[in-house]
């Protein structure tokens, strides 16, 4: 079976190649790249004034399975992916049973596999039963198939612990992705500490409580000659670290997410809990801060921290609603409309952050449209503009702050494998 | 012409005019206090239902009595947080009280941000009786009153407000309420307690209560809450009292006149001595009669009344 994406804009940043050519795809490979390609076997994608890139990866979501399956699936969260545009997505462990033995994450990769649809990568816990306490199995973990380690479930509060996870996890050469947060700081926080929360009366979380982690993670792992990749970064202080440490040589990766550079805590003020996240939302020289550190190249990677939640999570007081709101159908037009479309990044180094640094940082051969890679490929049409409706999302939950915003850029097509799974908002 | 609002979230958001009516109307209701028969038929037929999520007997019965002074039907349904548990929500909760038909819905909780979110969800006219951390627009509007009572005039007093001013509800809307109407308004606390960036609201801010209550026309002590010393909020009480305090060596220092206030209930030797708290100059229970006159003000405009009416209305009795 051979597909042909022909008249296409190619946009492929590992190649550094920005041309109109056309991709022939042969089981599941890309078998070449060029101009006017003939071949009269091939079934014909034509993808004129579209954008061809490497299939975009979202490194960081929450799918919920197993334990909370009420939120979000492997299979919604797989169709939410591929609607996005995704054609990989890396899963964090905090689910029920956490991902911190090697059952659960056969059962994850399973799953992803029977879908067939985005490609699912777990990421395994780097404690067990996400206590911050003894490190878990981490080698059998990788050797199941987890691609990654993170505290994301609960983040590591005690710095030895930290410190013989980074020693322990340097000899498999892969990252930990560590969520910044002293929650000795944020306690009862609800909201970024700032005038609006104090005018709201919410608890705040003080960004401070993020960057001394940001530093003491970064710190421990490069003491180890580990890796590290520090998740959902949302303040100046951190970014001003990270960049810091990148100049000292010092080996860091980080994300963000497109809510730290669409909203401020401003949105909070209405008290709608789709504004509650964990990091929250910050204030306007945080998300200056977060564009520069996208421009200047400190943040390599954009992931949405999809984190599904039921109305019976969300349509609760402020203080007892859950953190968090999907992103996997709302990362590519928030991407495009809020950087792109902004002239912060190039589209180029949009598809950087969203397919090659993520590639690179979870260690997958992807992220690249080369001869013989796999065909994983999303087709953008950068121009459509649309406002966001959340009852259009195939996840499970419709929790986002973006809903009526009105956006320009969406996915046109997903392809995982040389396979159509999506196409103009329809699975295939 | 009748009052705009349905619902009294908070002073942030009031306008000085809209202040005004509200303690006038206050005015021509505490009137009839004096009266032997003290109800009007104001809102005869309609119902208001005070829903608490925390406990408060006093602004309850506060709220309570103004209703019922104004002839309405009024229900109290406290709720308590177990039925939370029980998986009922704040908004099945809300949704079943209004089926009850009411009319207005005063609401009580810990967490800021409820009454807004019953607007959204509710047709019941919304009072705020206090959320959380954020506003308390009765007890704000019963303060002004108070002062206004004693004072002749807000504008151009200088006012301090000491303690707890972060956790504080009634902070806020004191805040609020006392800069919309001129006042010179400083708080004094340990910086501690003392949210980000509050002097954005346009006050002074202070940590020597000594130099701060120098002068002061209006000296507003609020509660703290004895548990907060666990946290590190305070090292202790005795620190707390000694600094923040008020006794009767500190209250020497402002105006020979000043009126000392206190929204209650009070911890009498830690923010308020008892020689202060029972001196000629305190005006604590002045504060809770008027807070009933408030509050009737409160319902009857939202309600739809007209200021104009009430001497007609008191003339009729029932």
């Amino acid at each position: 079976m051979k597909l042909l994406l022909s008249a296409g804009r190619v946009i492929d940043p590992a190649n550094k190649i920005d041309d109109f050519l056309d991709i022939l795809i042969e089981d599941g490979k890309i078998v070449k790249v060029a101009k006017d390609i003939k071949d009269k076997t091939a079934k014909v994608e034509n993808l004129k004034g579209k954008v061809i890139v490497p299939g975009l990866i979202d490194m960081h979501v929450h799918l919920r399975e197993p334990g909370f399956e009420y939120k979000e699936t492997i299979a919604t969260g797989a169709r939410s992916a591929v609607m996005g545009g995704f054609t990989s997505v890396a899963c964090m462990p905090n689910t029920e049973p956490v991902m911190d033995n090697t059952a659960v994450v056969e059962l994850v990769i399973s799953k992803g596999k029977k879908e067939n649809l985005a490609n699912v990568f777990p990421i395994a816990s780097v404690s067990k039963h996400a206590k911050g306490e003894e490190i878990s199995d981490i080698g059998m973990l990788l050797n199941s198939g987890a691609v990654a380690l993170s505290d994301d479930a609960a983040p590591l509060m005690n710095a030895e612990v930290m410190r013989r996870a980074f020693e322990y996890t340097k000899q498999f050469n892969v990252s930990i992705i560590t969520h910044c947060e002293d929650k000795n700081m944020t306690i009862d926080g609800v909201m970024n500490e700032s005038f609006n929360s104090t005018t709201l009366g919410l608890r705040g979380m003080a960004s401070v409580a993020e960057s001394l982690m940001v530093y003491r993670n970064i710190a421990i792992a490069n003491y180890m000659g580990a890796l590290v990749h520090i998740a959902h970064v949302s303040c100046k202080e951190s970014v001003e670290i990270i960049r810091w440490a990148k100049k000292q040589g010092m080996k860091v990766t980080c994300e963000t997410a497109p809510h730290y550079f669409t909203l401020t805590d401003e949105a909070v003020k209405t008290y709608d809990t789709n504004t509650k996240m964990n990091p929250p939302l910050r204030g306007a020289e945080d998300v200056k801060a977060i564009k520069a550190g996208l421009k200047d190249g400190t943040i390599d990677c954009i992931a949405s921290d999809h984190a599904p939640h039921g109305r019976i999570d969300k349509e609760l007081e402020y203080n007892y609603a859950s953190f968090g709101i999907v992103g996997l159908e709302t990362m590519v037009p928030l991407t495009l409309t809020e950087l792109v479309d902004k002239k912060i990044l190039t589209l180029e180094q949009a598809v950087e952050k969203l397919s090659v640094m993520p590639a690179k940082v979870l260690g997958l051969k992807k992220g690249t449209l080369s001869v013989g890679a796999d065909a994983d490929i999303t087709v953008l049409d950068i121009e459509k503009k649309y406002n966001v409706d959340v009852n259009k999302f195939e996840s499970k939950s419709k929790n986002s702050p973006f809903n009526g915003k009105s956006v320009k850029g969406a996915a046109f097509m997903t392809i995982v494998g040389g396979e159509i799974k999506m196409k103009e908002g329809k699975i295939l | 012409m009748g009052f705009k609002r349905k619902h009294l979230i908070g002073l942030e958001d009031a306008t000085p005019e809209e202040i005004e009516t509200y303690l006038n109307t206050a005015e021509s209701f505490k009137s009839i206090f004096d009266r032997k028969i003290k109800k009007v038929p104001a809102l005869r037929g309609r119902t208001v239902i005070n829903l608490f999520f925390e406990n408060s007997t006093r602004t309850r019965t506060s709220f309570e009595l103004a209703a019922k002074r104004l002839s309405a039907d009024v229900i109290n349904f406290s709720v308590s947080t177990s039925s939370v548990s029980k998986g009922e929500t704040l908004i099945d909760t809300a949704k079943t009280i209004e089926a009850l038909e009411s009319d207005m819905i005063v609401v009580r909780h810990s967490c800021s941000g409820v009454p807004l979110l019953l607007t959204k969800t509710l047709k019941s006219g919304i009072v705020n009786a206090g959320d959380g951390m954020h506003e308390h627009p009765t007890q704000g509007l019963l303060d002004l009153f108070t002062i206004r009572e004693k004072k002749k005039k807000i504008k151009g007093l200088k006012i301090v407000m000491v303690g707890d001013i972060a956790h504080s509800r009634v902070a806020r809307s004191n805040i609020y309420g006392m800069t919309k109407m001129g006042a010179d308004l400083t708080l004094v606390a340990p910086p501690t307690l003392l949210p980000k960036d509050i002097e954005n609201l346009g006050v002074k801010v202070d940590h020597d209560l000594r130099k701060a209550v120098k002068g002061a026309d209006v000296v507003y002590m609020l509660r703290i809450q004895l548990e907060r010393q666990k946290r590190n909020l305070f090292p202790s009480i005795r620190e707390f009292s000694t600094l923040y305090g008020m006794d009767e060596d500190k209250l020497k220092l402002a105006n020979k006149d000043a009126i000392v206030m206190h929204p209650g209930p009070m911890n009498r030797g830690v923010e308020i001595s008892s020689e202060v708290a029972d001196s000629e100059q305190s005006v604590i229970c002045e504060q809770v009669t008027n807070g009933i006159a408030v509050r009737m003000a409160v319902l009857y405009l939202l309600a739809g009344g007209e200021t104009n009416e009430i001497a007609s209305l008191s003339g009729q009795g029932n």
